[in-house]
């Protein structure tokens, strides 16, 4: 009998990539359970929709490149692209926005780069900006939270909406959208651009229903449980800490150093980390292992960038909400990030190659 | 009848020059064949091998711009051809009276006269679409696949050929155009030669094909970013169709040495 003797490393890591999708997935659940409770069924048939597109194309695209299907096909990462896309998109959008998003997203994105690993940005993403940058009209019909909807948007009219355009009773999504005054609503983040330019200031705004109580109705308890599974991926060490902690203290200091400089023109730092896609961007976007930095440093300076960028665009962009851009932005610098921020190898002196 | 008689009563010196007169028109046929040859070789690289749009990758900049519709890509694929084959012609048959030193100078001159020509013409005739190209009409002059041209074949061969090069390098240029404004035309707005009136006459407005009833237009296959995806699909295309070609080839090529062994073996 002979002792088997192996090489270090002695202590394996078994995280595969389906068990962190799957674990990524999972932590999706109380953001999508939110905007379940607040926007109504909108999002979850977007979400259907991306993710079965995303099935088929995966598996058109494998088969044409002679990839292991079924290892490939399951592995969660298209499941989970397609998961982002579905919950970014406004909810009363046409069907064929999700599923155009989810090609673009599946097939030129990540399998025409070399699939999982290879795909310089993040896919969800660049299927969003696409989007936003060829249907700007169909990707900015935001619906608002339920309660302020006078319309009742059961399972079946917002099927009917996202299909044919008009709920049973033959309303169109613009009179969904709105109220009982006859305003038409949008996000917090559009009504507080909207407003600025028409020279009210952030405190007047703030009176629209759509802010609700605190800062953001709906977004908030969204952007709130986006939070909740974030921190339980940090804590089962599914995604580094780095980035999103990173990116929310850069946010946070953005409006912080805003919000003094002029309290009228610049929204609350509270407002700017509770709605639009910050949450989900922070913890599910951002820390995207293949598209985002990998050293530690590397992570901390993508999630300052990514804030940045994240703030500027929403106040001096011509967009309302930047997280897609600036993620596209900080994943074509993540490269370079990364060749700046080589951690030293150990036993060589700082700078030896 | 004489000819007839003359085999028989032939003198030496008659069959010397028959012999030349028959390597003679050996070496007009073998020319000739010679000619045909590189003609074929011409179109050949112009139209598929040596693609200015696919495979040189040159004239990006209008070919990405313009392509929006079939019919600005066909106006802009038009004016190209147009200036090719002139300049090839004109830079061809001054060739042996072109300093070296300053040949490139000459040749930016003499594509500018003609582009001038054709954008004044465009001006004159096609004014829709004259104005829908805007800017990349006079462009033309930096199209690095003309000045390309000029410089790689033109000043080196005769007037013929040099205007049958610029002749298929054109239409391969056209082809591409054509193909990326028919992609990005049928994605965009769902329909074919919109506004092929501005460009062919009146008669034209009756080519326009709705193909797909679009709620809204697609603006990504209209914006340039739309042109480079396309274009680098069709650059994929063309080279998975080049491997396939190379792969059958190969296995032919393969078969045959099998064969020859065979033969060889049993004999």
């Amino acid at each position: 009998m002979a002792f088997w003797i192996a090489s270090s490393p002695h202590n394996h890591n078994q995280t595969q990539t389906p068990n962190l999708m799957r674990l990524v997935i999972l932590a999706t659940l109380p953001g999508v359970l939110a905007q379940w409770y607040f926007f109504g069924w909108g999002n979850l048939i977007h979400i259907a929709l991306a993710v079965t597109t995303a099935l088929v194309c995966e598996f058109t695209v494998l088969s044409l490149r002679k990839k292991p299907i079924a290892h490939e096909l399951f592995d969660g990462s298209g499941i989970l692209t397609a998961l982002l896309l579905g919950i970014c998109l406004p909810a009363l959008a046409p069907w064929w926005i999700s599923v155009i998003g989810t090609i673009f997203a599946i097939v030129i994105v990540k399998q025409l780069y070399g699939g999982l690993g290879h795909n310089p940005f993040n896919p969800a993403m660049a299927g969003y900006v696409m989007l936003l940058v060829s249907f700007p009209l169909q990707m900015t019909l935001w619906q608002p939270p339920l309660d302020l909807v006078a319309i009742d948007l059961n399972f079946a009219n917002t099927v009917m909406t996202i299909f044919t355009g008009f709920t049973a009773e033959g309303y169109s999504v613009e009179q969904i959208r709105t109220t009982v005054d006859g305003v038409t609503m949008a996000t917090p983040l559009d009504t507080v651009k909207t407003n600025l330019t028409l020279g009210l200031t952030i405190e007047e705004s703030m009176q629209s229903a759509i802010f609700g109580e605190n800062f953001a109705f709906g977004w908030e308890w969204v952007n709130g449980a986006f939070l909740l599974g974030g921190i339980f991926l940090i804590f089962k060490k599914a995604i580094a800490w780095q980035s999103p902690v990173s990116f929310l203290i850069s946010l946070f200091i953005c409006s912080f150093i805003g919000y003094s400089i002029s309290p009228d023109s610049s929204a609350s730092t509270m407002f700017h980390w509770f709605s639009g896609a910050t949450m989900l961007g922070a913890f599910f976007i951002l820390t995207d292992p293949v598209s985002g930095a990998t050293s530690t440093k590397g992570r901390i300076i993508f999630g300052l960038l990514a804030g940045l960028l994240v703030y500027l665009i929403r106040t001096s962009g011509g967009y309302p909400d930047g997280i897609a851009f600036a993620v596209l932005l900080c994943n074509m610098a993540a490269p370079l990030i990364d060749q700046y921020t080589r951690p030293r190898t150990y036993g060589h002196l700082k700078g030896d190659k | 009848m004489s000819k007839e008689l003359t085999p028989e009563s032939a003198t030496s010196s008659d069959v010397a020059q028959d012999i030349e007169a028959q390597e003679q028109a050996q070496l007009t046929a073998k020319l000739k064949a010679e000619l045909k040859a590189e003609y074929k070789e011409l179109a050949i690289q112009g139209l598929w091998k040596n693609n200015p749009g696919l495979v040189q990758l040159l004239g990006l900049c209008p070919l990405l711009a313009v392509t929006a519709t079939v019919t600005n890509a066909l106006g802009l694929a038009l004016a190209t051809l147009l200036v090719l084959i002139c300049s090839n012609v004109t830079v061809s048959a001054i060739r042996h009276w072109v300093p070296k030193e300053i040949r490139i100078p000459i040749f930016v001159l003499i594509i500018a006269a003609f582009v001038t020509c054709v954008q004044l013409l465009m001006n004159a005739y096609t004014y829709g679409i004259y104005q829908s190209l805007g800017i990349f009409l006079p462009l033309i002059v930096t199209n690095c696949a003309i000045i390309g041209r000029a410089e790689a074949y033109a000043s080196k061969n005769p007037v013929k050929q040099a205007a049958f090069d610029g002749l298929m390098m054109g239409l391969g240029f056209a082809a591409v155009l054509i193909l990326l404004g028919i992609i990005r035309e049928i994605l965009g707005q769902g329909t074919l030669f919109d506004g092929a009136n501005l460009l062919l006459g009146e008669w034209a407005s009756s080519l326009r094909i709705e193909v797909m009833q679009l709620d809204s237009q697609f603006l990504l296959a209209i914006l340039p970013p739309g042109a480079f995806i396309a274009m680098g699909l069709l650059i994929a295309i063309k080279n998975a169709i080049d491997n396939h070609i190379k792969a059958k080839q190969a296995e032919h090529a393969s078969e045959q040495v099998i064969e020859r062994v065979r033969v060889n073996f049993d004999s």
